[in-house]
């Protein structure tokens, strides 16, 4: 069972509920994605840790074999080639590595070469496998980290994917293999406004879906509302809390800490089961 | 020699362009025949990479110089390789600017900025 949680911000509370749910199982895998700035493992503190390197195909021109003719220049969606007094330059950080250059070159003139974008690192904490992504500072793009990070196939019952914020590229690549979507919503007006962002990319990739609502108070909760008004199954409120709050700020998992966020999480985990599974009733 | 300076419509009494590669016309200018020519910028509407593309345009064009309020690194470094020379225009009147240039009272563009990465540039 793959879950992906998502969210259309920031600190909504993605790491929060995966980290968590992933802790009480009794083994999973935890997958983060948020390549940009993981945050997983400052909570998981993983051992055995086993590192892997990602890199990306950028192209480079043998300026001798090359005869001028710029199919690749014309040909680079990105503009990330340029003929400049009979030299062609490459522009590295612009490429995206489809390969397309090499292809239409009909001199041979371009070969590849690995550009190292980040890394992979692979722990355990307690009953969890920790799978963290990596992207280096200033590269554009962390979707062949992710890639990688969930081209093996687990032989876990659960696998929390921790998505990255928002909804853009990197967010789809994150849920393309997800059995279920979990949304984590804020009780505001923004938090609306995001969740909205997701609600509509998950129903794109048509994927199942429900919400979860964060750091709920006693006063009007616009995104209950929302949930009510789109027909969207609320799995659960967590409630604003500054126990839960500063247990999280000190790095520590919530679950682990209190056996009254156990009980929290698990009836969470239950309800969240008990959807995906019913999901997969539906449709096998 | 051929000078080019991007502007905002295809007239020599229109505006400088703010922006150098999403500008959407560009003007080459011939010194010696004081001819003017208007051409597309087909960078305008790029997905990415506009400055670079813009920048390829000034090469295949064999401009001498290059006359824009601002440029961004990837343009820059297109130019330069091709040792061709840009400078800060004065104000956005095409005319000051030309006649700047005849005076030689016109700097050169020594702040290159890093560049908008797909955020426009106007």
């Amino acid at each position: 069972m793959k879950i992906a949680v998502l969210s259309g911000k920031g600190g909504t509370g993605k790491t929060l509920v995966s980290v968590n749910l992933a802790s009480i199982t009794e083994g999973s895998s935890y997958i983060d994605c948020d390549v940009e700035e993981p945050n997983g493992h400052l909570f998981f503190k993983p051992v055995d840790i086993k590192t892997e390197d990602i890199s990306v195909k950028i192209p480079t021109v043998d300026n001798c074999l090359c005869n001028g003719c710029r199919k690749c220049v014309d040909f680079c969606k990105f503009n990330a080639l340029a003929y400049i007094q009979d030299n062609i330059k490459i522009f590295d950080d612009v490429c995206h590595s489809c390969g397309g250059c090499k292809i239409v070159c009909p001199e041979n003139a371009i070969s590849e070469r690995d550009k190292n974008i980040g890394e992979i690192q692979r722990g355990v904490s307690e009953n969890v496998d920790v799978n963290t992504g990596i992207l280096n500072t200033g590269e554009a793009s962390g979707i062949p980290i992710i890639k990688e990070l969930l081209r093996e196939s687990d032989n876990r019952e659960f696998t929390f994917i921790d998505c990255p914020p928002g909804s853009a590229c990197i967010v789809m690549e994150s849920i393309k293999d997800a059995d279920y979507c979990l949304l984590v919503a804020e009780p505001t007006l923004f938090g609306v406004h995001n969740l909205n962002m997701v609600y509509e990319l998950v129903r794109i990739f048509d994927k199942p879906y429900g919400v979860l609502i964060n750091k709920c108070l006693d006063d009007d909760n616009p995104a209950e509302e929302f949930c009510i008004e789109k027909g969207i199954d609320i799995l659960g409120k967590i409630p604003f809390d500054n126990e839960l709050g500063t247990i999280n700020s000190n790095a520590q998992i919530a679950v682990r800490a209190d056996k009254e966020y156990l009980k929290m999480f698990s009836s969470i985990l239950k309800r969240v089961t008990r959807e995906v599974q019913d999901e997969t009733a539906i449709n096998p | 020699m051929r000078i080019m300076i991007p502007v905002e419509e295809k007239s020599i009494e229109s505006r400088v362009c703010q922006s150098f590669g999403r500008a959407p016309y560009f003007l080459i200018y011939d010194t010696n025949t004081r001819e003017s020519d208007f051409i597309d910028n087909s960078a305008a509407n790029s997905q990415g990479g506009a400055g670079i593309k813009a920048a390829q345009t000034v090469v295949d064009n064999r401009i001498s110089a290059l006359l824009t309020p601002r440029c961004g690194q990837n343009a820059a470094d297109v130019i330069k390789s091709a040792n061709i020379k840009i400078y800060r225009t004065i104000n956005d009147s095409i005319v000051d600017n030309i006649n700047g240039f005849y005076d030689n009272k016109l700097d050169m563009l020594n702040e290159i900025h890093p560049g908008f990465h797909n955020h426009g540039g106007k």
